[in-house]
């Protein structure tokens, strides 16, 4: 008996408090050499020099209901700039009393965005109810029927421009850009010549070169008072630039399948595009999802190049509010806005690029 | 018979001769005649090149015409005028948050709408950048340009542009900290010059820092509002822009009296309405509405007392606002045209303080723009 309970005592002993819990983690992790002591320490030091002052700045000092007059007397953030102005940052130019029209707009999209989101909604409602819900989101934003005003395009702005560039831009550039990967692969001269040509001299150009060829150049050569409009011009840009670079991606994908694909699927019978339908891009676009939506990415961050061919999209509307001269101070906080919107979308992409990857995943 | 076979033969053999000489000498004269038929030939295919050439001229010429000389009947059947407008330009074009347009600019372009339609609001705006602006004149995109677009030989002539009369004399200024101890922008020598890329502000400074001998370096910055925070902050002594920029962004600093404006200003800057090239019509239309806003002040009418005006029998205001009737009909405008951009829009004067005036956030005195009267150089030609 009494054996038993030494050896009980003696094993209920704990090991040195230096070894185990968040003193020992971070021994073992942050101090573990002379090299990572002073890493470590110098990180704590720049956290403690930027954090705090940010802190104080961001939440601590910062203003969120008050009148310009009051911010210029304040030391922290004035995030009163967006109460005040989120209507322009969001809408721009849109007439003032009809903004609930591109704002419903953005919801039906979002809810679109969203319930596509799930595998087991993708049926053929679910094309039909994107059909729909575009042709809505068009009536809403153009008018002109249902007693709704009519409202031009060049007044459309601010955030449904910029998801309308992208949600168009990304949904015509794909398949565009896997036809010109499948051209580009092709034994036929003629198309892979063309496709080659198209693909290198649109990636041999700055998105910024398209689009001041769609805007400045392209219009010179159109008959007078023939006016192709902007936004389309821009859009068209968008597309043509994305695909090409599409057409890359997909061009690796389907490298890098197997010989043994292409032949096993011919021996099957089948012929080339049921080949390439049912067996090779399946598999191919699979295997490319993530450089893919890395690139589409990057072109919804590209959209916001329309700046300089004074599209009022989202960035260009908040560049307009920091000209007044009320506000002309707040810069840092109305970008930080929308940069986090920018963030919201992107990190929709990419999460749900990794959700499809792990749904997608067949162990090959 | 073997006489007469001889003389067969000699007859035969003189023939040949001759036949041979004929055709000798026709050879000759027909070589020299299908030289000159050939000059002739191709004088008459350069006569003709000539004539095409000019025929193809005449018909560029006549498209032309068409083109650009009916931009008032193009107006008239679009019902509005799209004018070409800055967007970001607090005082000059700039919606504010409900999206209704307001500036110097935008009350020119209103001005011309009052004159066309007698309504004011018939205006559609396109904002431009300073990239953009010229190309969306020149493609028809927009009717006039009323876009702080400084006036210069070259943008007049090679670009195929017109412009008008001037709607703002501005210059290009200094906006310095006062504990920087500078009285005149010649004491500069050194200094790190704030500037705006890619717009003359930026090759005015240079020309200016060399013309006298003197060193800077320029901080460049592309955004006006981060421009203004980067000088705030001390990242450069000076800030150098047009003028009736500086007075709003000293205006926006964090205590605008620790900063001056100096009263150098290095450059001519007269920002004008433009239009394309070869439409007089539009041009007279364009340019008068902005002189009647001029002329308006002058003869001391403003959209308050236009009404009671219309009772004067002052002959230069009977004139001006129709009454007489002459002016409107010459344009090819309503006899009322004044009275309407007097009425919805304004004088020059009100336009002026509205909109940039010392009571708004911009602050700037009347100085060049002041009527010719008070010293400055608004002054309008006689409306008769």
């Amino acid at each position: 008996m009494d054996n038993t309970t030494t050896i009980d005592a003696k094993s209920s002993v704990k090991p040195p408090v230096s070894s185990v819990g968040v003193v020992g983690w971070a021994r073992a992790n942050l101090f573990n050499s002379w090299f990572n002591s002073i890493l470590t320490l110098l990180t704590l030091l720049l956290l403690w020099k930027v954090i705090p002052p940010f802190v104080n700045w961001a939440f601590i000092d910062s203003l969120w209901w008050s009148t310009s007059a009051e911010c210029k007397a304040a030391e922290g953030a004035c995030w009163s700039i967006i109460p005040a102005k989120y209507r322009y940052i969001l809408f721009g130019l849109y007439p003032y009393d009809s903004q609930w029209r591109p704002f419903l707009a953005i919801i039906i999209l979002i809810g679109l965005l969203f319930y596509s989101r799930n595998r087991a909604h993708w049926k053929k409602s679910l094309a039909y109810a994107w059909l729909v819900g575009l042709i809505l989101m068009g009536l809403l934003l153009r008018g002109g029927i249902l007693g709704l005003a009519s409202v031009e395009s060049t007044l459309w702005g601010g955030l449904p421009l910029t998801l309308l560039l992208s949600v168009f831009g990304l949904t015509a550039a794909y398949p565009l850009g896997v036809l010109l990967a499948l051209g580009r692969q092709s034994e036929m001269p003629a198309i892979k010549s063309i496709c080659i040509i198209y693909i290198e001299m649109i990636r041999g150009v700055p998105l910024i070169t398209l689009l001041f060829m769609s805007s400045i150049v392209f219009p010179l050569f159109l008959p007078e008072g023939v006016s192709i409009n902007a936004i389309l011009r821009a859009q068209v840009a968008i597309i043509m630039f994305t695909a090409a670079y599409i057409a890359e991606v997909v061009r690796g994908g389907l490298q890098g399948m197997a010989t043994g694909q292409f032949e096993a699927a011919e021996s099957l019978g089948l012929n080339y595009y049921q080949t390439m339908r049912l067996v090779i891009l399946p598999q191919a676009l699979k295997i490319v999802i993530p450089p893919t939506v890395s690139q589409l990415i990057s072109a919804l961050k590209d959209t916001s190049l329309v700046v300089i061919i004074a599209l009022y999209d989202l960035l260009k509307t908040t560049q307009t509010t920091l000209s007044d001269p009320d506000w002309m101070g707040f810069s840092s906080e109305a970008y930080i806005f929308v940069a986090l919107i920018y963030f919201a979308c992107c990190y929709f992409m990419s999460s749900y690029s990794r959700r499809l990857e792990e749904e997608l995943d067949t162990g090959l | 018979m073997q006489m007469k076979n001889w003389l067969r033969g000699k007859v035969a053999k003189a023939a040949v001769l001759i036949v041979g000489v004929l055709f000798l000498a026709f050879c000759f004269a027909g070589c020299g005649d299908s030289k000159k038929a050939s000059e002739l030939e191709s004088k008459v295919a350069e006569l003709q090149k000539t004539v095409s050439d000019l025929e193809k001229q005449n018909k560029e010429l006549e498209a032309k015409k068409v083109a650009v000389g009916k931009t008032l009947e193009n107006v008239r059947a679009k019902g509005f005028i799209q004018a070409g407008v800055n967007g970001d330009l607090f005082g000059f074009g700039r919606a504010d948050d409900k999206g209704v347009w307001k500036g110097l600019d935008v009350d020119t372009a209103r001005a011309i709408a009052a004159a066309v339609f007698g309504d004011a609001d018939k205006v559609k705006y396109t904002p431009l950048t300073a990239k953009t602006r010229f190309t969306a004149l020149q493609s028809g995109e927009i009717d006039v340009l009323t876009r702080n677009c400084t006036q210069t030989l070259g943008r007049d002539t090679a670009l195929g542009l017109d412009f008008c009369q001037v709607n703002y004399y501005d210059g290009q200024g200094f906006l310095i900290p006062k504990k920087l101890g500078v009285k005149s922008a010649k004491e500069l020598d050194g200094a790190a010059v704030c500037v705006l890329p890619g717009t003359t502000t930026e090759l005015n400074v240079a020309d200016f820092f060399r013309a006298n001998g003197m060193k800077m370096s320029p901080v460049v910055i592309e955004n006006t509002a981060e421009l203004a925070k980067a000088f705030f902050a001390g990242r450069c002594d000076v800030l150098t822009s047009d003028a009736s920029q500086l007075a709003g962004t000293r205006a926006v600093a964090p205590n605008p009296k620790d900063y001056m404006i100096l009263p150098d200003i290095i450059s001519k800057e007269p920002l004008a309405p433009a239009v394309r090239h070869g439409d007089n019509q539009w041009k007279d239309i364009v340019n008068y509405s902005v002189l009647a806003m001029i002329n308006a002040e002058e003869l001391g009418i403003t959209s308050k007392n236009v009404d009671k005006m219309l009772k004067s029998k002052d002959p230069r205001v009977m004139r001006f606002l129709g009454v007489t009737e002459g002016n409107g009909k010459a344009l090819g405008l309503n006899e009322k045209f004044a009275y309407n951009i007097v009425k919805q829009v304004g004088n020059y004067g009100e336009v002026f303080e509205r909109n940039v005036g010392v009571n708004t956030a911009l602050g700037i005195e009347r100085g060049l723009n002041a009527l010719w009267t008070n010293g400055g150089l608004m002054y309008s030609p006689p409306f008769k």
